[in-house]
């Protein structure tokens, strides 16, 4: 089954992860939630390389971010859905 | 798939099973490399092990050098065993903890002879060990004969999403076979720690875990700084897309699948509860990690990686496998197991599972890994605090 460009490991997550080589601005991307076999659509606003996260949601200065069902970290500078998530504005909460 | 009920190993004097047939020359300490790696150089069907400690250490950090000593020398992968030290007491020590096993094993001191006639000594015993060792068939074994170690290096969001979990899809699969199994890295748990304390199978073995990965967590906030910038996600986790050590830990449970651990070992610590999943209690640095399994008696390892951990170990043949795509690409030589194809959803994880099986027992059966092909051999000895 080609064309996942995303995949999400939970229905909860607020994060999917970018599984091909990139995706560019403003292109359509398929998700794929591995937990419930749904398709989702999204919209990029970045660049977003392999292996790297992109947001499925607008998520404000505080928010938790969830990945596979659990509190992976804190937004510590908000972030619009189909931006980059990574260390720019995300961080963990335990050290 | 049907897994196969055997495979074909090496049938020890102790009656477990090695994956391959070893002959070591094993340094008690760092002044007696020089000596050990002549008589391996002199000597071929040999392999010194060579580490930088084993003087002046005292406590708890002396039992953990003993342990990793013995317990690597025990390994069923080990045919026979010469074990040089510089002076008689702690090479004796050493020795007789090998000899319980049954195998040949025989110890050399340094102090009043040196190294030039000790060499030559040691090479004759070495020798006949050697060709002694080389008459050893492979025969067929039960499959629970296998004791598989496994973890995860330069991980990233790949790791996570299919390289893990096909090592978890593995060990649902072999468990109920009987196989013994063991993961590590108390470090990387840190995030998942009170999802991963629940898969202890008893109240015992949950209070175990708890107890070990609070006192690491203890230890991480005396001497950090801020954080653990750089160290925990590493510079290559952060390249790979992991953002925290929390994503990374839930990631890294993955390779345990859905199977509850039975008891939590000390580092380098041999399983006496039976097959099954058990937790040791490691470093998250590869090489540390692989050293303390193979010396807990483990005969083969699982490392899955994202953007390319090149780790082996002279003990236990290290079976590597990504998903990454591009890792597979660029660092063929070094992944015995391509899953790439599970991100693209070519390869689902079952299927996955199935062929990491397949290699699993190819490798047990003798085909050499990439990392023993490339003469990957890290032996690093985990130091708990400094020497007296």
């Amino acid at each position: 089954m080609a064309g996942t460009d995303i995949i999400i490991h939970d229905e909860k997550d607020n994060v999917g992860v970018v599984v091909i080589e990139k995706i560019t601005p403003k292109q359509d991307c398929d998700c794929w939630i591995m937990e419930n076999d749904k398709s989702v659509k999204i919209q990029s606003m970045d660049e977003i390389p392999l292996g790297h996260k992109i947001a499925m949601t607008d998520l404000n200065e505080g928010d938790t971010i969830l990945k596979y069902g659990h509190d992976i970290g804190k937004v510590v500078k908000s972030i619009k859905k189909g931006e980059h998530v990574h260390v720019h504005n995300v961080k963990t909460k335990k050290w | 798939m049907e897994i196969p009920k055997t495979f074909l190993g090496y049938k020890r004097e102790d009656g477990r099973t090695g994956t391959r047939n070893h002959v070591i020359i094993l340094p008690v300490d760092d002044i007696s490399n020089a000596c050990a790696e002549a008589v391996a150089n002199n000597i071929k069907g040999t392999i010194a092990l060579p580490h930088s400690y084993g003087r002046l250490q005292f406590g708890a950090d002396l039992e953990l050098h003993f342990r990793t000593m013995i317990g690597t020398g025990k390994n069923p992968n080990v045919a026979a065993v010469i074990v040089i030290g510089i002076e008689p007491k702690w090479t004796k020590r050493i020795v007789d903890a090998i000899a319980t096993t049954g195998k040949p094993v025989e110890g050399f001191s340094i102090e009043g002879v040196g190294d030039i006639d000790t060499i030559a000594r040691v090479s004759k015993k070495a020798q006949e060990f050697s060709i002694w060792a080389s008459e050893k068939q492979r025969e067929e074994r039960p499959i629970s004969d296998l004791w598989i170690s496994v973890k995860c290096g330069e991980s990233d969001t790949t790791s996570g999403l299919a390289s893990n979990p096909t090592v978890g899809n593995l060990m649902d699969k072999l468990e109920p076979l009987g196989v013994h199994l063991c993961f590590g890295e108390t470090s990387e748990l840190t995030g998942a720690e009170t999802v991963c304390e629940k898969r202890g199978k008893t109240p015992e073995a949950q209070e175990k875990f708890r107890k070990t990965w609070s006192s690491y967590n203890d230890f991480i906030l005396k001497e950090a700084t801020d954080d653990l910038s750089e160290s925990q996600p590493t510079a290559g986790n952060i390249a790979g897309g992991l953002t925290t050590i929390e994503e990374k830990a839930f990631g890294n449970f993955q390779k345990i699948g859905g199977c509850k651990f039975i008891d939590v070992l000390e580092p380098a610590e041999e399983p006496t509860k039976g097959p099954g999943l058990y937790f040791m209690d490691t470093s998250s640095a590869a090489a540390e990690c692989v050293t303390l399994q193979a010396a807990g008696g483990f005969n083969l390892h699982l490392f899955p990686t994202g953007q390319g951990n090149i780790i082996g170990n002279p003990i236990e043949p290290v079976v590597k496998l990504t998903a990454n795509p591009l890792t597979a690409r660029t660092m063929n030589e070094h992944i015995d197991v391509d899953v790439s194809k599970i991100l693209s959803r070519e390869m689902n994880l079952d299927e996955a599972g199935d062929e990491l099986i397949k290699a699993t027992i190819r490798v047990a059966n003798g085909r050499l890994t990439c990392a023993e092909a490339l003469g990957h051999r890290e032996f690093v000895m985990t130091k708990l605090y400094r020497s007296a």
